[in-house]
C-alpha cells in the first residue's frame, strides 16, 4: 500500500516538475511539429499511400520520443538530485515511478501525433478503430518501457543526446516493425482478428522489456 | 588451448579446400562430388562460410551477454574483460557475416540488400554491437562502463528472440529455409544437403567455433596484460 | 535507547580498478559518533556514500542492525539523514514543496505541518518557505538540506563537509544539531577540518592511497 503511495508521489513530483519547467513537453511538441512539417514539405501535393503514412507516423513518434523521454533521468543527473532520490527511494519505486511518467508522456505524444495526422493527411483514415486503439496503447507502452531503461543508462554517460537514439533504435526495431504492420491493418480497415499476431508480439515485447528492466534497474541506478 | 588452436586450424583449412575444390555434379558419385542444387549451383558453397560465421556472431553475443550478467553478480572486472573481448570478436564476425551474406545475396537475389528477416536481424545485431561500443566509450569510469554496458547487452539480448522466432514468421523471407521459400529458390538445410556437404558444413561450424574460442582466450589474455601494464604506469 | 549498530567489514571501493579505500572495518553503536578524515581526494565522500547505501562497495559489507536484527536497506531509508554539498534538492520547487514532496516519496505521506515549521524555523528559512530553491543562495540551500535531513528524525545522520557555505549563525545551528544527534543515535561526519572532526569520539582516517596500497 505504502509502496503504491510512494511510487505515486514520485510520479506527482515528476509531473509537477514537468509542468513547471516544460522541459520534455516543449521538446516533444516542437519535434512533432517540425517533423510533420518536414514530411509535408517533402510530399507537397502527392497523396501518400496508407503504408507510407503508417510508417511515417511511427518515424515521427520514434524521433520525437527520442527528444523528450530521456529527460526523466537526465534532468535528475544534471541537477544533481539523483543522490537525494537514491537516499529516499528504493530502486524499484524509482523505476516504476519513472516508467509510469514516461508511459503517460508517450500516450499523450502518440495521441497528439494521431490528431495531427488526421488533420493534415487526408489519406490517414483510421478505418479499423479497434486495431488502431490497441496498437496505440500497446505500442506507446512498449516504446515507453524501452525508452525508460535506455534513458536511465544514458543519463550516466557523457554524450547523452546522440547516444539516446543510437542505443534505443536497435532495441525498438521489433516493436517498430510490428506497430507499423498493425497500423497498416488499421488504415486498411481489416477486421480485428487479423491483427492478433501483432498484438501478441507487442504484448510480449512490453512484458519482456518491462520485466527485464525492473530486474536490471538497480544495477543502472546504483553506482 | 593448444588442442583448440590446432583443431580449428585443421578444420578451417579442410573446409577452405574441400568447400571450394570439390566439384559439382548433376548425379554425384562417391565422396568427392557435391550435388547441384537447383537455383544455387556454385553459390551453395557460401553455406560453408557464411552460416558458421553468422552462428559464431550470435554465439559471441550470447557469451558477451553471459559475462555481462556475471559481472553484475560478481562485480569482478575480469568478467567485464571477457564480456568486451567477446563483443569485439562478435563485432568483427558480424561484419564478416554481413559481407559474405550480402555478396551472396547480390548473386542469388540480385541485390546486396533485400531486408529479408535474417538480413534485418544481422543488421540489428550490427547496430547493437555498434551501440554497445558507443556506450562504452561515453562512460568515464571502468566500473560504470562495465556495469552499464552489461545491462545494455542484456536489454538488447531480450529482443533477440523476437528476431529469431517472431519476425521470420511474420515477414515472408528470401532466406533458404524461411517461410515462403519455394522449391528452387534455396535449399532447406536438412533436406537437400548431401552427406558429404554436411561433413564439410559441420566441420566448418566446429572449426569456426573453436577458432572463436581460441581468439577469445587470446584477446582476454591480451586485455588482462594491457590492464596490468596500465596499472603499473599510473 | 534505540540501540542501532553499524558494522563495517573489510570495505573496499574501486574507481577505475584502483581502490579509493580498502580494508576498512569498524563498528559503531548508538549513541555514538565517527569522524571520517583525510586529504582532498582521500575518499571521504566515497566512503560516506557507501555507508549511506547510495553507492555499492566493490567488496566488503555495510550492515545496520538493531538488537542483533539486521535492518534492510529499504527500512534504513526511514532512519537515515544525509547532508552534503553535492546532494541537491529540486530548484523548480519551493523550499516547503521540496520537503513535502520528498517526504511523500520516502514514506508515502507528508510530515505534520508543525514538524515542517519547526525544522524550517530551526534553520531560519521559515519566512522564505514559499520561494523556489533555485533562487536560494548556496548557504540557504545548505540550510534547507539540514531541514530535509532531519525531517523524519533520523537515527543515523551523515554529514559531508557539514559547514560548507554556512555563516557563523548557521554553524551554530549545525553544532546544536550535532550535539543532539550524538546523544540520540549515530552521527558520521566526513571532513578535513580538525575542529569538525573533534565533534566525534571515534575516527577513521583515510590515507588517500587506497589503504595499505603503496
Ligand atoms: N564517480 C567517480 N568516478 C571516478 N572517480 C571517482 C568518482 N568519485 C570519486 N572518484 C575518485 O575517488 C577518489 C576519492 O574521491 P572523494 O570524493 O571520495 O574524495 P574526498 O575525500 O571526499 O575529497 P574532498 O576532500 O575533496 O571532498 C578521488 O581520487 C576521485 O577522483
Ligand atoms: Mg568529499
Amino acid at each position: 500500500m505504502s509502496t503504491i503511495a510512494r511510487t505515486w508521489a514520485l510520479v506527482v513530483k515528476d509531473a509537477r516538475s514537468e509542468l513547471r519547467t516544460r522541459y520534455a513537453m516543449n521538446a516533444l511538441v516542437m519535434f512533432v511539429i517540425t517533423s510533420v512539417a518536414t514530411i509535408l514539405f517533402a510530399m507537397r501535393e502527392d497523396q501518400a499511400s496508407p503504408e507510407l503514412l503508417a510508417g511515417m507516423y511511427w518515424v515521427v513518434v520514434f524521433f520525437s520520443s527520442m527528444s523528450g523521454l530521456s529527460r526523466i533521468f537526465v534532468s535528475e543527473e544534471e541537477k544533481g538530485t539523483a543522490l537525494a532520490l537514491q537516499l529516499i527511494a528504493s530502486p524499484k519505486v524509482v523505476y516504476v515511478g519513472k516508467l509510469l511518467f514516461n508511459c503517460g508522456l508517450t500516450l499523450l505524444l502518440t495521441l497528439a501525433v494521431t490528431v495531427l495526422y488526421l488533420i493534415v493527411f487526408p489519406g490517414f483514415v483510421v478505418a479499423s478503430f479497434d486495431i488502431f486503439a490497441v496498437t496505440w496503447l500497446l505500442g506507446s507502452l512498449g516504446l515507453a518501457s524501452a525508452a525508460t531503461i535506455i534513458a536511465a543508462i544514458i543519463a550516466r554517460a557523457n554524450t547523452r543526446g546522440t547516444l539516446y537514439p543510437v542505443l534505443s533504435f536497435p532495441v525498438l526495431i521489433p516493436l517498430l516493425m510490428t506497430v507499423m504492420r498493425s497500423t497498416i491493418r488499421a488504415l486498411a480497415g481489416e477486421s480485428f482478428e487479423n491483427a492478433f499476431g501483432e498484438f501478441q508480439v507487442l504484448f510480449s515485447y512490453l512484458l519482456v522489456m518491462t520485466g527485464g528492466s525492473y530486474l536490471l534497474f538497480e544495477h543502472v541506478w546504483k553506482d | 588451448m593448444r588442442i583448440v588452436k590446432v583443431l580449428s586450424i585443421i578444420l578451417i583449412t579442410f573446409v577452405l579446400i574441400a568447400g571450394i575444390a570439390i566439384p559439382l555434379a548433376p548425379a554425384p558419385q562417391g565422396l568427392f562430388e557435391f550435388p547441384i542444387i537447383p537455383g544455387l549451383e556454385d553459390k551453395a558453397r557460401n553455406i560453408f562460410y557464411h552460416v558458421p560465421i553468422a552462428w559464431t556472431t550470435v554465439l559471441a553475443f550470447l557469451v558477451s551477454m553471459w559475462y555481462g550478467y556475471r559481472y553484475l553478480r560478481t562485480r569482478s572486472i575480469d568478467d567485464d574483460l571477457k564480456s568486451v573481448s567477446s563483443a569485439g570478436l562478435g563485432f568483427m564476425l558480424c561484419i564478416l557475416a554481413t559481407v559474405t551474406g550480402s555478396l551472396w545475396a547480390k548473386f542469388n537475389w540480385g541485390s546486396f540488400w533485400n531486408w529479408d528477416p535474417r538480413e534485418t536481424s544481422i543488421f540489428v545485431l550490427l547496430l547493437i554491437y555498434g551501440a554497445y561500443f558507443a556506450l562504452r566509450s561515453a562512460l568515464a569510469s571502468d566500473e560504470a562502463r562495465a556495469r552499464l554496458s552489461a545491462v545494455y547487452a542484456i536489454i538488447a539480448g531480450l529482443t533477440v528472440p523476437f528476431f529469431i522466432f517472431v519476425l521470420p514468421r511474420m515477414v515472408a523471407g528470401l532466406h533458404p529455409g524461411a517461410k515462403g521459400d519455394v522449391d528452387g529458390s534455396g535449399p532447406v538445410l536438412e533436406f537437400k544437403m548431401a552427406p558429404n556437404m554436411r561433413v564439410v558444413f559441420f566441420s566448418s561450424l566446429i572449426g569456426f567455433t573453436l577458432f572463436y574460442i581460441w581468439l577469445l582466450t587470446l584477446r582476454i589474455r591480451a586485455a588482462r596484460l594491457e590492464h596490468h601494464v596500465a596499472d603499473q604506469h599510473s | 535507547m534505540n540501540g542501532i549498530r553499524l558494522q563495517v567489514t573489510d570495505l573496499r571501493r574501486d574507481f577505475n580498478r584502483r581502490p579509493v579505500f580498502q580494508g576498512i572495518s569498524f563498528a559503531l553503536d548508538a549513541p555514538g559518533s565517527l569522524a571520517v578524515t583525510g586529504l582532498n581526494g582521500a575518499g571521504k565522500s566515497t566512503l560516506i556514500k557507501v555507508l549511506a547505501g547510495a553507492i555499492g562497495p566493490t567488496t566488503g559489507t555495510v550492515a545496520y542492525q538493531r538488537a542483533g536484527v539486521p535492518i534492510e536497506i529499504d527500512a534504513l531509508r526511514h532512519e537515515l539523514g544525509f547532508v552534503s554539498p553535492y546532494l541537491n534538492l529540486y530548484d523548480e520547487f519551493s523550499a516547503e514543496e521540496n520537503l513535502r514532496l520528498l517526504s511523500r516519496i520516502r514514506s508515502g505521506n507528508e510530515p505534520a505541518s508543525v514538524t515542517i515549521e519547526r525544522r524550517m524555523k530551526q534553520v531560519n528559512l521559515w519566512n522564505r518557505r514559499h520561494d523556489d530553491v533555485g533562487t536560494f543562495s548556496s548557504g540557504m540551500k545548505q540550510r534547507l538540506k539540514y531541514a530535509f535531513a532531519l525531517l523524519h528524525e533520523p537515527t543515523v545522520l551523515m554529514l559531508d563537509e557539514p559547514t560548507s557555505n554556512l555563516d557563523a549563525e548557521g554553524i551554530a545551528v549545525v553544532e546544536a544539531i550535532v550535539a543532539e544527534q550524538k546523544e540520540r543515535g549515530i552521527l558520521i561526519v566526513a571532513t578535513n577540518d580538525e575542529s569538525e572532526a573533534a565533534w566525534c569520539t571515534a575516527r577513521v582516517h583515510l590515507s588517500g592511497s587506497g589503504g595499505n596500497k603503496r
